[in-house]
């Protein structure tokens, strides 16, 4: 009795296996997954990726199809909810890969969520990029897994390039929160990477703080009197406003620049007249974009009625690179582990994409050296497209 | 000659950094000793109470600059945002000894010390609850001039908050030395157990000192409001703490020692921060406080029998 029950079972799977291979060889379906917040902390997250997916396929849709080696293909979203838990985001992963199918994954947002979830995908050798997700252990040894933005360190270089370039300094300080780890990397990476463009000892001044600290003048006296021409402080936004305000009190004229940090709406909320002109280092900006970005922007807020922010932007980008990548895979043999491997070959192999958050090539990690976007704080206090510095 | 007077401005310009800041140590910390003087007790709420002051500040400075302004010249609602604040405030630290100190009289002095932490925690999250997690930006009550004066910079900010900090203590000094409720307080901190027996109440008298501290605490909270103006719920913990070490060090009870132990904080932390890389600096300056207290355990002004007697 049971050899008969164990062999029925052993034939139902091989019929079953062979069935979906039939099946799949058929195929003219493209599927690409999205993992996204829907609900949860960060619901806002979740409706930008699906709005920016939505678009996306709406162009595709206006194609025909996408074109892969002559053939055009229908593509499908398989847009999945992960609740803004990490959990959620490893299940929706397991789902789309194993019983829809799909191609490619672009999410989760969060690196909460992605660092587990694209343990997921390197396991089943997919394909994932995850547009706005900011640790490095999301692609950390596995090739696999990419994303669409830079990670935080990476403007330390960019930020001593682009204050370099635009205002030719050669003496910089740099006031930071030993305390806590953004900023403290960064400001370590920026000085390297000043101190290799104008030699040793070109950081003239490197102070810092403790979390919750709100007097600086001993460290800004100490910057004033250092000669320094620019001042680089990677905070957030509730100590921006008093460095700034303080700096300037104690006889600081030079420019102020920082990151990303900086880009919440709340930095400008608090700091008032005493930010206007200040720069910074981001993803994206949305005021004085340009070109294709201006397009994107333009065209997202005639749709959904409010401008897009850097999440949106990034899983345009990263949808494009997966499109690309499809398409440079050359065909798809419709085996669904062949293609997925195919796609990953020719995503590592992307050059000088021009996506809207800018000009991207994937490093080994599966991580894009791009160019980062200066914002300035333009005197009606919004966040200004000023342009771009690459590494 | 230029880098002798270079240096000694920038020796100038801390001094000046460090009596802004060494203010508000000063102020916030007389609140500590003030009540160790009457009660024999810290409240560890003090710095929260200043966090509260400093909200209610917040709060009347908003409406009074939306309602007078243009009526009345600026130093006229600046005067008045003080005034009120000061007043409102005060209830705020007779709350404190009515609702957390009176009950615990009588209890074992470590449940009677720790009743201010937990009125500090409520004080927090009920602020937090209230307005949310979301900064606040103290509005500024006068426009800040920037002086440069012989290479150093001044702005009228800072002169005000030195001023009026000296003034609130030569004021609190008048209060304490010249009138029949200050002399009370005096006389409780010689002795609480024969005081009241001369029918002096300690039921007004504790109150009262706890609303002088919050009074205070509030100014100073208005005046931290210009200096640097984001507010956050937990603003009052590490101030509170700082000003606590001070009236430590001044000498446990003693409001001159603690005035000029708040000085000597500020001191310690803008030059040790001038001398040695940042990064040192609180380790640095809290070694100097810890040598300090090792040659001279009861502070700067502590008194011999308060060892004795108590906590």
């Amino acid at each position: 009795m049971k050899k008969i029950a164990v062999l029925t079972m052993m034939a139902f799977c091989m019929a079953m296996m062979f069935s979906s291979l039939a099946f799949s060889a058929r195929k003219t379906i493209i599927k690409i997954g999205i993992n996204a917040p829907l609900t949860g902390d960060i619901p806002k997250v979740g409706e930008g990726t699906k709005y920016a997916a939505q678009m996306w396929l709406e162009d595709i849709e206006k194609a025909g199809g996408l074109e892969v080696g002559g053939k055009k293909y229908e593509v499908e979203l398989v847009i999945e909810d992960n609740e803004s838990k990490a959990e959620s985001a490893v299940k929706a992963n397991t789902k789309m890969i194993t019983q829809d199918d799909v191609l490619a994954i672009v999410g989760p947002q969060s690196s909460k969520q992605a660092v587990p979830a694209g343990e997921v995908a390197n396991k089943y050798k997919t394909v994932m990029i995850s547009p706005w997700s900011t640790n490095p252990n999301t692609t950390l040894d596995r090739p696999y897994v990419f994303r669409g933005c830079f990670l935080d360190p990476f403007q330390g270089p960019v930020v001593a390039n682009f204050i370099t370039d635009e205002f030719g300094f050669t003496k910089a300080a740099v006031l930071y929160d030993v305390a806590s780890d953004y900023p403290k990397g960064l400001a370590e990476v920026f000085k390297q990477a000043w101190e290799e463009k104008h030699g040793p000892g070109s950081v003239v001044a490197y102070e810092s703080f403790t979390t919750k600290d709100t007097d600086f003048s001993s460290q800004l006296t100490k910057i004033v009197k250092s000669g320094a021409q620019v001042l680089f402080t990677p905070q957030y936004y509730n100590e921006v406003p008093l460095i700034v305000s303080q700096a300037k009190n104690l006889g600081w004229t030079g420019p102020i620049v920082g990151s990303d940090s900086w880009g919440s709406a709340e930095t400008i909320e608090l700091c008032g007249e005493a930010c206007y002109g200040l720069f910074f280092s981001s993803h994206y900006a949305a005021a004085g974009a340009k070109g294709a970005t201006k397009e994107f922007i333009d065209r997202y807020e005639a749709t959904y009625g409010y401008i897009p922010d850097d999440v949106a932007a990034l899983t345009w980008d990263a949808l494009r690179l997966a499109q690309q990548a499809i398409q440079d895979a050359g065909e798809l043999t419709g085996r669904i582990e062949k293609d997925r491997e195919a796609v990953r070959k020719a995503l590592a192999q992307i050059k000088d994409f021009d996506g809207i958050t800018g000009q991207m090539t994937f490093t080994e990690e599966g991580d894009p050296i791009k160019c980062a976007v200066i914002v300035r704080i333009n005197h009606q206090g919004e966040y200004e497209f000023y342009g771009s510095s690459c590494p | 000659m230029e880098p002798l007077i270079e240096s000694l401005n920038y020796i100038l310009q801390n001094i000046i950094n460090a009596l802004q800041r060494g203010s508000f140590y000063a102020v916030i910390s007389i609140g500590y000793s003030m009540v160790y003087g009457v009660l024999m007790l810290f409240n560890f709420a003090h710095g929260d109470i200043f966090m509260v002051g400093t909200y209610i500040g917040f709060g009347i400075a908003t409406v009074f600059l939306a309602v007078l302004t243009g009526l009345v010249p600026p130093p006229v609602i600046f005067l008045a945002t003080v005034v009120v604040t000061m007043f409102l405030a005060s209830w705020i630290g007779v709350f404190v000894e009515v609702a957390g100190y009176r009950p615990l009289r009588q209890a074992p002095r470590a449940s009677a010390a720790i009743t201010g932490l937990m009125i500090g925690i409520i004080f927090e999250t009920t602020i937090l609850i209230m307005l949310g997690a979301k900064r606040l930006s103290f509005p500024p009550l006068m426009e800040t001039v920037n002086y440069h004066i012989g290479g150093i910079y001044i702005t009228n900010v800072k002169a005000m908050i030195i001023i009026i900090s000296l003034l609130l203590m030569l004021a609190l000094h008048a209060f304490i030395q010249k009138t029949k409720w200050g002399m009370a307080m005096r006389a409780m901190s010689y002795d609480f157990l024969a005081v009241p027996l001369m029918g002096v109440s300690i039921n007004i008298i504790a109150p009262l000192t706890f609303a002088v501290g919050a009074g205070l605490a509030s100014v100073a909270g208005i005046l931290y409001g210009q200096a640097y103006p984001i507010l956050d719920p937990y603003m009052g913990v590490l101030l509170g703490w700082k000003a606590f070490v001070a009236a430590i060090l001044g000498g446990r009870g003693s409001i001159k020692g603690a005035a000029l132990a708040g000085y000597l904080l500020g001191f310690i932390e803008i030059f040790v921060a001038t001398v040695f890389p940042s990064t040192l600096r609180d380790f640095i300056a809290y070694s100097i406080i810890l040598v300090i207290l090792t040659f001279r355990p009861r502070g700067f002004f502590g008194m011999e029998h308060s060892t004795k007697l108590r906590l």
